[in-house]
Parts: structure tokens; C-alpha cells; sequence
């Protein structure tokens, strides 16, 4: 039987990198591949190759045997190839409907055939169980249904083959369960499926056969059944990653405090953050994560109630402010409000301490100071792959994240923000940033982590709350959290925590 | 054939886009002139002759530039910072009035020179500052587009000064014709060379193109306004106030078309009158593209077009061919640039 999707050879350099070396893969009709590795590594560029929106410097795309023409997407559409790309290619301002028969009708026709586009999204959407209403705007869908837009877009456009770019990069734990349910059935229906990710354990759960790259080239391939995470991970990294170990905390004097903020997306707030511990926020996305770490950012103002910084209230809540008094912010969105991509790395490095007398002086900025302050991040916290002088956006992921947590530490704060510390980043990134975290709570900062991803609240955390509609749990400490607990805790049944803490934490609000 | 999205614009191509984009542009004239039956290499000898050949011609491009620079300058600051100042032109006029306005006050008359002089170019500034943070102040505290309100204010100005100048302002001595009380003598700019028009104007527009230059890479203003323009999001993270990043800007810009129209009154014509500007505030716009918006880049832009115009203008007169060439071309040469700026960011493939 001739596999459905056929990449031999393939190669492509990026003036002297290499993107991509020799890689061939094959995809039997029916099968889910999961594409591992690390940010770097060469997945979406294949990806993009195989889609026509890079051409290759050699080898070649066979769709059901026939050589598709390099660098024409409309051709890989054409052939049945579709792609669900990790930004979402929608248009915010049309309807669900209006998205997925955009470029499906040729321009010259006068009437668009909505009710027949109408009939078949239904179909498609009962068909594969993509819960969708045709008629919303896109901009009022939350992300896990656009990305059921996305996937209906490829189908409507008759795609045997999908491919989609770190699908779970922006989904709830609940969302991807949904999402690999999805896949499974439309593997079932006949659908041929590729997903790149770097995560192990949704490679493990979802897919059928795994191919692993590293530094541009396929490493191994396994069936999934006869390979574990260790393994994988092994495979993937080119050694065996060791998360940090955690220390027991020493708490020290409370350094925040909210008593009964309200703000836009919070609603009576109260915590207390001690020196030397980790304070872990869980809870499903658009609960009030990004309003929680914009009040301590000093991006949100309380409407009500108060935010103490070791015990008092600042004389403003604002972002220089928040800095000057010990807080250290690593933002959620690393390339919309952690950096400015067409600003140089020394730039985004000293911004948001511009004022402070180390790096300006009556106005003036001191270049030298600053180009110095960022060299001595980029070799201590091993940012590889650019100069002080040059743009930011041309930085992966992780060693953005490194300079963002270099010009935080560099600053030695008290009190340390991170919301979705490792959001995207690959294993040894992760453990990078882990360890940093650690490092800040060993020297007696206090660390607000918000993060969605459970495993890295209890890797790190001492004390876990959950919040749901802006508001906080009672916190539990780490050594009681079980998943029925935690899962209650973000549902919003707080008895068994409010037990928990009352017997444990005398301090707490 | 499609377009490819290069990974980082080489530097050499930064600077050869604008200087391809010219040459492009006189080539584009060129069939226009044989268009109107016109010898080729005689019509580009001729504006070369007309703008640069002689001490007139020198001096009079020099004048027609200074204008251009400054609201060149407004231009490219503004937009650095994405604050899309399009009322220049009014802004322009309004800093023309201010300085005549301020002239019409007794005590003017006795100020020393220097004195007279540096207030009248305050009292411009200022009033090209003020007719800026009207739509500003809009967006900011209501979210009305300035591309519009800035726009249209032009029209607003340009009227409020046909109205003083035929009326409050209006000079006795002008047999009837509509145009303003003169600037007082201690405020007219001393001239740079003898029997022409070119005045110390000029120095305080290469002056500000310097400072300007340097608010942009050196200080802490300058860096927020850049960030600000780049990524709001990202600057509002960093602790940069868009509202207060954006007044300084449109007090830089406004204050610059404002300057603009006061050094014309105060350098060239000496009163105001509504053909006061022959469009510099609109062609501040293009300078400040075909420069790519650096402040330094601005000054060859302005130069480039001070060429067209008053080169173009002796050679209609000797050949024949309308003098509106000058104003194709300059046009030509923005969508040029724009082309251009284009093929920095990609290639082409196949």
C-alpha cells in the first residue's frame, strides 16, 4: 500500500543553519504521528515545507504517491493536505462560517453558497463531534474553539491529511483531552493525522507512532506502544534531563498580601505570600490568572480593597512602582508583553529599569552600561544564539524566557511574579527556568507561580490555591495535594481545602 | 513567482531602497516628459541646472528645503511612535498666525532681535503643539482615530486663518488684500546670503533634524517612544505610560509643523496669507517616508524634493512641459519607496 504522505530527503538551510537534514518520514492512511523535539528543532519548518510555505533546498513531498510541486500551499491544499496552524490563521471580524469558506469559492462567483457551506459545517462538526456555532464572530470564541474552527476549515476543504503545529500549546488540560478524542475519531474515519509537539506525555497518549528530531534530523522512530517517556525524553534532549530538586521551604516574614482586592476579573481576593516560599495559583484558563498577575505586576489597579507590600500600601499602583519595591514580573505572553521583536536585545533587556540610575542619568540612556548589564545576562544564563546589538525576535522561546529571567533576577527581587513561567518551552529550557525559580525561594524571595500546568505547580510549589471566577481558594500544602483534591479545588468546591487549611495554616487569611 | 519574508533586512539594502526608489522615480518622469514630447536628457539637464546650477538656484532650494525638513521631522516622529499626525499643514499654519499674532503685541517692537526672534519661534511652536493635542487628547479619552481628526483639522486651520486675516488680523496697509499685519522687523530671520532668500531658517531646521536624531537614540524618551510605537502591549508591561509617551510626541511633531510655518513668516514671506504653504505639511509626510523615518535621512529627502520643485519649475519655464512634473515625481518616488521598503523585508522567489 503506498503510505499517504511520503517526505524523503528533505533538507533546509536557513542561510548557515540548518533547519532540516535529510529527513524522510511516511504516513499510512489511518495513523496518527506524533512529531517530538525540542524548540529548534526542526518540526514546523518540515512542517512548513511540506505545506509549500517553505521550499526545500532538496528532496521531496509525495501525496498518495504523487510528487506535490514545492512551495505552492494551494497545491498541498489541493491534494487533500490540510494544516491547523499553532497562531491561528482566523480572521477575528468574520463569523465561524465565513472563515471556513473563505478561499473555499473562486472569486468570480456573484452569490456565495452559504446554506450548502451551512449543511456541510453541521455535517462535518456532528460528523467528528466539533462543537461549533456557525454564526458566532470569531473574536467572541474562546481558543479551544477556534481551534475547532481551524480543524473545520482544513476538513471543509476535503483534507485526508492534517497537520497541526503544537495544537495544545494554547489548551486547558480538559481542552486537549477533548481535542486528542477528536483526533482519534477522525483516525478512525480514515483521516490521516500529524501532530507536532514537545510534550511526552500527550505523545504517549495520543498517537501511534512517534518520529523524534533533534537539531534537524529524525533521531529515531518508534511505535508508541514500545517506548516510554524516559525514553522519549532521552531521545529527544540527546541526554537524560534531571528535573531540579526542591529543598524544604523556610518561610520568612510575609511579603504581599492582599486583603479583599477587587479589580476587573477579580472579585475579593486574599492571599499571603511569605519570603522563601512558593505560592502555586492553579486553576483552568480565563479564570483570572491574567488579572491576578497584572495586580501584582502593577498593570491593574484594586478597585477595592488593598495590596500590602510588606505590610504597606505603595504610593502607587503602577508598574515602576511595583519594580522599585522589589517585585520581579515574568510575564504570561513572553512575545507580546515580555519583549519588543524589532528592538535589540540590550533594549528589551533594560526597558521596563530604564529609569533606574544604573542604566540613565538626567534622561540620557547609558548605552555602555546597559550593552554591559545584558552581556553579563546572556553568559550568565547561557542565552545562546544572538548579540547584544541585534533584534529579539530572532531568539527562540527558551532563551527569550532566559533573558526575561536574567533582567528579573539580575534586579535581585523580593518578591517574584511568574504566570506561565514554562508556557511552551521544551524540557531543558523548563528545568532551566525551574531551577532559577528554586534558586530565587532558597535566597528568600517569595514566588507567585500561575501556572496551568499542574505538574510544575507541584514540582515547585509549598502551598497551592486554586482561583475560579477571580476569586482564591483556601491553600493546601503541597505534601496533601492529590489530583481529586486539586481537581475539586479548580471546580470550585473548596470544603476539603477549606478542612485542610484550617487544621494546617494558621496564618491564612 | 511569490514573495518570501527575509529573516533580517541586510543594512546595505536599508540604504539603497530610498536611492533606488528616486532613481525609479526620475525614470518614471522621464517617460512622462517624452510623453509631452519633451527631450529627455535636455529636461533632467535643466532641473539639474535650474536647482543647483547657479547661486539663485542653490539658494532657492535651500529655502524651499528648510520648511520641508521640519515638517519632514513631524512626520517621522510622529509615525516612529505610530501617532499619525496627517494635520501638519494645519499645524503648519497655525504656527504662521502665532508668530504674527505674537508681533501684533506693542511691546514686541522694543525686544531685542535675539529676544523677538526665539519668542516668536516659541509662540509658533507652541500653537502647532496645541492644534496636535486636540486629536490626541480625543484618541486618547475616547478612542477616535487621528488619522481622521487630524486630517480634517487642517481644513479647520487653514480656515480660522482666512478668517484673522481678513478680519482681527487683517493688515490696513494691504490694499485691501487679504493677509496679515506684517511681522515686526526684530523678528524677521537674519538672511544667510546676500541678495537671496535663504535664511538662518535653515540652520535651525539642520539643528533640529540633530536634535531630534538624538532624542531618538540616546535618551530614555526616546527609547519609550520607540517602544511604544513598536509593541503598546509590551511597553505598557515595561511601565511605559502610552498617554504621556504620546503627548511628548505630539508636542515634538505639532511643535515641529508649528516651527515649519513660523520660520516661513518669520524667514520668506514675512506676513501670512492662506498660499502661505505650497503643501509642505502633506509633503512632510512623504519626506518622512522616502527618509524611512530617520531624522537624518530626512534632511537628503527634503533636499531631493526642494530639487524637484525648483528644478522642475525653471525647466517647465524653458521647455514648455507643466510645472505639476515636479509634484508626479515626488509622488512617484513614495510609491517607489514604499515598493522598496517592500523588497527590504522580502524577495522574490521564482
Amino acid at each position: 500500500m503506498t503510505p499517504v504522505l511520503e517526505l524523503s530527503g528533505i533538507t533546509k538551510r536557513f542561510g548557515a543553519v540548518t533547519a532540516n537534514e535529510d529527513v524522510s518520514l511516511h504516513l499510512d492512511q489511518g495513523e496518527i504521528i506524533a512529531l517530538l523535539g525540542e524548540n529548534g528543532a526542526g518540526k514546523t519548518t518540515l512542517m512548513s515545507i511540506l505545506f509549500g510555505h517553505y521550499t526545500a533546498d532538496a528532496g521531496k513531498v509525495r501525496v498518495n504517491g504523487a510528487l506535490l510541486p514545492p512551495g505552492r500551499a494551494r497545491a498541498a491544499i489541493r491534494a487533500g493536505v490540510g494544516m491547523v496552524h499553532q497562531h491561528f490563521a482566523l480572521a477575528p471580524n468574520l463569523t465561524v462560517l465565513e472563515n471556513v469558506m473563505a478561499g473555499t469559492e473562486p472569486l468570480w462567483r456573484l452569490r456565495s453558497d452559504r446554506a450548502g457551506g451551512r449543511a456541510r459545517l453541521l455535517a462535518l462538526s456532528q460528523r467528528f463531534g466539533l462543537k461549533v456555532d456557525p454564526e458566532a464572530r470569531v473574536s467572541d470564541l474562546s481558543v479551544g474553539e477556534c481551534q475547532r474552527v481551524e480543524i473545520l476549515k482544513a476538513l471543509h476543504n476535503e483534507a485526508r491529511v492534517l497537520i497541526l503545529d503544537e495544537p495544545t500549546a494554547v489548551l486547558t488540560a480538559q481542552e486537549a483531552e477533548g481535542l486528542f478524542a477528536t483526533l482519534r475519531e477522525m483516525a478512525s474515519q480514515g483521516l490521516s493525522l500529524i501532530f507536532i509537539s514537545h510534550k511526552l506525555h500527550e505523545v504517549m497518549s495520543a498517537s501511534d507512532r512517534v518520529v523524534v528530531l533533534r537539531r534537524g534530523r529524525v533521531v529515531a522512530e518508534r511505535r508508541t506502544a514500545d517506548t516510554s517517556k524516559e525514553e522519549l525524553a532521552e531521545l529527544m534532549v540527546g541526554r537524560a534531563v534531571a528535573r531540579p530538586e526542591r529543598r524544604p521551604a523556610r518561610p520568612g516574614a510575609v511579603l504581599l498580601e492582599a486583603v479583599g482586592v477587587q479589580a476587573k476579573g477579580l472579585k475579593d481576593l486574599s492571599f499571603r505570600l511569605h519570603g522563601g516560599e512558593t505560592l502555586g495559583i492553579i486553576g483552568v484558563s480565563g479564570n483570572g490568572q491574567t488579572a491576578l498577575a497584572g495586580l501584582v505586576s502593577g498593570l491593574l489597579a484594586p478597585a477595592r480593597g488593598d495590596l500590602l507590600i510588606r505590610g504597606q500600601r505603595p504610593a502607587r499602583h503602577d508598574v515602576p512602582h511595583a519594580i522599585a519595591a522589589g517585585i520581579g514580573r515574568i510575564p504570561e505572553d513572553r512575545h507580546a508583553e515580555g519583549t519588543i521583536g524589532d528592538m535589540t536585545l540590550w533594549e528589551n533587556a533594560v526597558l521596563e529599569r530604564i529609569w533606574a540610575p544604573e542604566f540613565s542619568a538626567h534622561g540620557r540612556v547609558k548605552r555602555a552600561a546597559a550593552r554591559a548589564a545584558t552581556e553579563k545576562i546572556l553568559k550568565d544564563y547561557d542565552v545562546r544564539g544572538a548579540r547584544v546589538d541585534g533584534r529579539i525576535r530572532l531568539l527562540s522561546g527558551g532563551n527569550m524566557q532566559k533573558l526575561i529571567l536574567g533582567r528579573v533576577l539580575e534586579a535581585g527581587p523580593d518578591i517574584l511574579v511568574a504566570a506561565q513561567p514554562s508556557r511552551g518551552l521544551d524540557e531543558g529550557a523548563i528545568a532551566g527556568v525551574h531551577a532559577r525559580l528554586l534558586e530565587a525561594r532558597a535566597r528568600g524571595a517569595g514566588v507567585l507561580l500561575i501556572s496551568e500546568d499542574l505538574e510544575e505547580v507541584l514540582a515547585l510549589s509549598d502551598r497551592i490555591r486554586a482561583i475560579v471566577d477571580g476569586r482564591l481558594s483556601p491553600a493546601i500544602p503541597v505534601a496533601r495535594a492529590d489530583a481529586r483534591l486539586l481537581g475539586l479545588m479548580m471546580a470550585g468546591d473548596w470544603d476539603a481545602a477549606a478542612a485542610i487549611e484550617s487544621g494546617e495554616t494558621p496564618d491564612a487569611p | 513567482m511569490r514573495l518570501e519574508r527575509r529573516d533580517s533586512p541586510a543594512a546595505a539594502l536599508t540604504l539603497l531602497a530610498p536611492l533606488g526608489a528616486i532613481l525609479a522615480a526620475l525614470l518614471l518622469m522621464g517617460l512622462l516628459i517624452m510623453l509631452a514630447g519633451g527631450d529627455l536628457l535636455r529636461a533632467y539637464g535643466l532641473i539639474l541646472k535650474g536647482a543647483l546650477g547657479s547661486r539663485l538656484g542653490i539658494s532657492e532650494t535651500l529655502t524651499r528645503a528648510t520648511p520641508l525638513i521640519l515638517t519632514g521631522l513631524a512626520a517621522a516622529v510622529a509615525f516612529r511612535a505610530r501617532l499619525w499626525n496627517i494635520g501638519a499643514e494645519g499645524q503648519f499654519y497655525m504656527g504662521a498666525l502665532a508668530v504674527a499674532a505674537f508681533g501684533m503685541i506693542p511691546a514686541v517692537a522694543s525686544l531685542p532681535a535675539p529676544v523677538a526672534i526665539l519668542l516668536s519661534l516659541i509662540a509658533g511652536a507652541v500653537a502647532g503643539m496645541i492644534l496636535l493635542l486636540v486629536p490626541l487628547g480625543l484618541r486618547l479619552k475616547f478612542g477616535v482615530d487621528e488619522v481622521v481628526t487630524s486630517l480634517l483639522l487642517n481644513f479647520v486651520a487653514v480656515l480660522f486663518v482666512s478668517m484673522m486675516i481678513d478680519g482681527a488680523m487683517k493688515d490696513p496697509l494691504a490694499f485691501g488684500w487679504p493677509q496679515s499685519v506684517p511681522v515686526p522687523d526684530n523678528a524677521v530671520l537674519p538672511k544667510l546670503l546676500s541678495r537671496s532668500r535663504l535664511h538662518a531658517g535653515l540652520l535651525i531646521a539642520l539643528a533640529a533634524a540633530l536634535v531630534i536624531w538624538w532624542v531618538q537614540a540616546r535618551t530614555v524618551f526616546g527609547l519609550r517612544a520607540r517602544a511604544a510605537g513598536l509593541s503598546p502591549r509590551a511597553a505598557a508591561f515595561a511601565g511605559v505610560s502610552l498617554g504621556r509617551t504620546l503627548i511628548g510626541i505630539a508636542c515634538l511633531s505639532g511643535g515641529l509643523a508649528g516651527l515649519a510655518g513660523a520660520i516661513e513668516v518669520m524667514g520668506v514671506k514675512g506676513y501670512v496669507t492662506t498660499d502661505l504653504s505650497p503643501s509642505y505639511g502633506y509633503s512632510g509626510i512623504v519626506i518622512a517616508m522616502l527618509a524611512n523615518l530617520n531624522p537624518l535621512g530626512v534632511i537628503g529627502a527634503a533636499l531631493f524634493s526642494a530639487v524637484m520643485f525648483v528644478g522642475a519649475d525653471s525647466m517647465s519655464r524653458a521647455m514648455g512641459i507643466p510645472s505639476y512634473i515636479a509634484d508626479v515625481t515626488v509622488a512617484l518616488s513614495l510609491l517607489c519607496m514604499l515598493v522598496a521598503l517592500f523588497l527590504t523585508q522580502y524577495r522574490i522567489r521564482r
